[in-house]
């Protein structure tokens, strides 16, 4: 627990909040302590606990694959190496599967996809309390350690697919070819604004589904994390109520971790398919 | 729970995170792999080759150890043909020789027995003519019937 005196939805509001750093209300900059600072600082804030544990995690990630692309050989691969070729095999495999033009950077964005969101989603899997246990010993108010429960990281990385969308769709059909395909069909040009209409809820329900869709499911995940953790929080006395809700505790929270690993990379591999999708369309003359 | 400016930041950080991944981490495994794969399907056609090889080689070994087994065979069967020829040959001589040698011997043995007669006529002649002679010391002069005694003689 984070503090002796939190209520049962204190203590849920507490691990869903992002340490916010922004303009105080006073006029300041600083971290919001609390989740009404942090909304009234408004777009010009930035959630420090996303950005590293993202940020950590990614350079973890890079630094393992690039150690092991420096060190490799065509003769026998070691362990690192073994593992990575792994990976980069299972990317390069379906990245073939789904993508029928010739780009060379959508393996290596799938595969930074697939790592970095399956990194990011494994946080979910950590006991929910120490971190942020240890966060509070050190003076920092909130820490949420999965960064893809904040809608943040993952609207990052679609807005950041849309862009490369769009950019693909203008480069491969020119400029005129994008425009028609969003005015001239499907029901030809005298159908213009609904032709408009669905191509446009189209084209924009691409990255908001992909964002929403990891950020929902990490987010659930959290959420029960949560509320199993409040079992064992309500631990009163030595009582046989509170030895069988600590012993549920332990129990669902194993069960829930270990179905919880079937939907972080479940997560990470959709996000990355449908991004390799997506690109792909985005090369098709006619889709 | 806020949408904030950590979504560009997450942007920014995504973009670079796939820049460094596209220059650093992908192309150089990616190579290494593909140098493993055409290592072991050069491994592997060269294992292919070998076996060829050896199939070809062991074929050859085959046919060469049936040439010379019927060479042998055919040296053998000249062998024996010759030899047999030699000994066809070695009989014809001896029988050549053997005939000439009897023929000899009966020529030789004729000519015995015609001197062996004549010496014989000879004898019994001068027999004759000494028995004639004895008993016709007294009546007939020699001379006269020498004629008649050379008729006798030759008849005989």
């Amino acid at each position: 627990m984070s503090g002796e005196t939190l209520t049962s939805s204190e203590y849920i509001r507490h691990h869903l909040q992002n340490l916010t750093y922004g303009k105080l209300p006073d006029g300041s900059w600083g971290v919001a302590h609390s989740a009404e600072q942090a909304k009234e600082m408004g777009f010009w804030a930035i959630n420090l606990d996303t950005m590293f544990f993202s940020f950590a995690l990614g350079v973890l990630f890079l630094f393992l694959f690039s150690r092991a692309a420096q060190k490799a050989s065509a003769g026998v691969p070691n362990g690192l190496q073994n593992f990575v070729e792994w990976i980069i095999e299972f990317i390069d495999t379906s990245v073939r599967g789904s993508f029928t033009a010739r780009n060379d950077m959508v393996a290596p964005l799938a595969l930074t996809i697939f790592s970095w969101i399956l990194l990011m989603n494994l946080m979910d899997l950590l006991p929910i309390d120490y971190l942020p246990l240890i966060a509070h010993a050190a003076g920092i108010p909130f820490l949420k350690v999965v960064p893809t429960t904040d809608p943040n990281a993952t609207f990052g990385m679609s807005i950041g697919i849309f862009v490369l969308v769009v950019y693909y769709s203008i480069k491969m059909k020119g400029l005129g070819g994008f425009v028609g395909e969003l005015t001239l069909q499907p029901f030809g040009k005298f159908g213009l604004p609904a032709n408009i209409f669905l191509e446009g809820v189209n084209l924009i329900a691409k990255p908001i589904s992909l964002a929403l869709r990891l950020f929902g499911n990490m987010y659930a995940g959290e959420m029960i994390f949560i509320l199993i953790a409040l079992m064992g929080a309500s631990w009163a006395s030595a009582s046989f109520g509170s030895t069988l809700l600590f012993g549920s505790q332990v129990v669902l929270s194993l069960g829930w971790a270990i179905f919880h690993i079937l939907i972080v990379t479940l997560q990470a591999f959709i996000f990355m398919t449908l991004t390799v999708v997506y690109l792909d369309m985005a090369h098709q003359e006619h889709h | 729970m806020n949408i904030n400016a950590t979504l560009l930041g997450q942007t920014i950080m995504f973009i670079m995170f796939v820049w460094f991944c596209m220059r650093f981490v992908w192309p150089p495994i990616m190579q290494v792999l593909t140098a493993r794969k055409q290592s072991i399907a050069d491994g592997l056609a060269a294992g292919e080759r070998g076996k060829h090889e050896l199939e070809l080689a062991s074929r050859r070994a085959t046919e060469g150890m049936h040439e010379a087994k019927q060479k042998a065979a055919d040296v053998i069967a000249q062998a024996e043909k010759r030899a047999a020829q030699i000994l066809d040959e070695a009989k014809g001589h001896a029988k050549e020789e053997g005939d000439r040698l009897i023929a000899g011997a009966k020529a030789e043995m004729e000519q015995e027995v015609h001197r062996a007669k004549e010496s014989l006529r000879q004898q019994v002649a001068d027999l004759a003519m000494a028995g004639a002679e004895k008993i016709l010391r007294r009546e007939i002069d020699a001379k006269a019937h020498a004629e008649l005694l050379t008729s006798i003689k030759s008849e005989l």
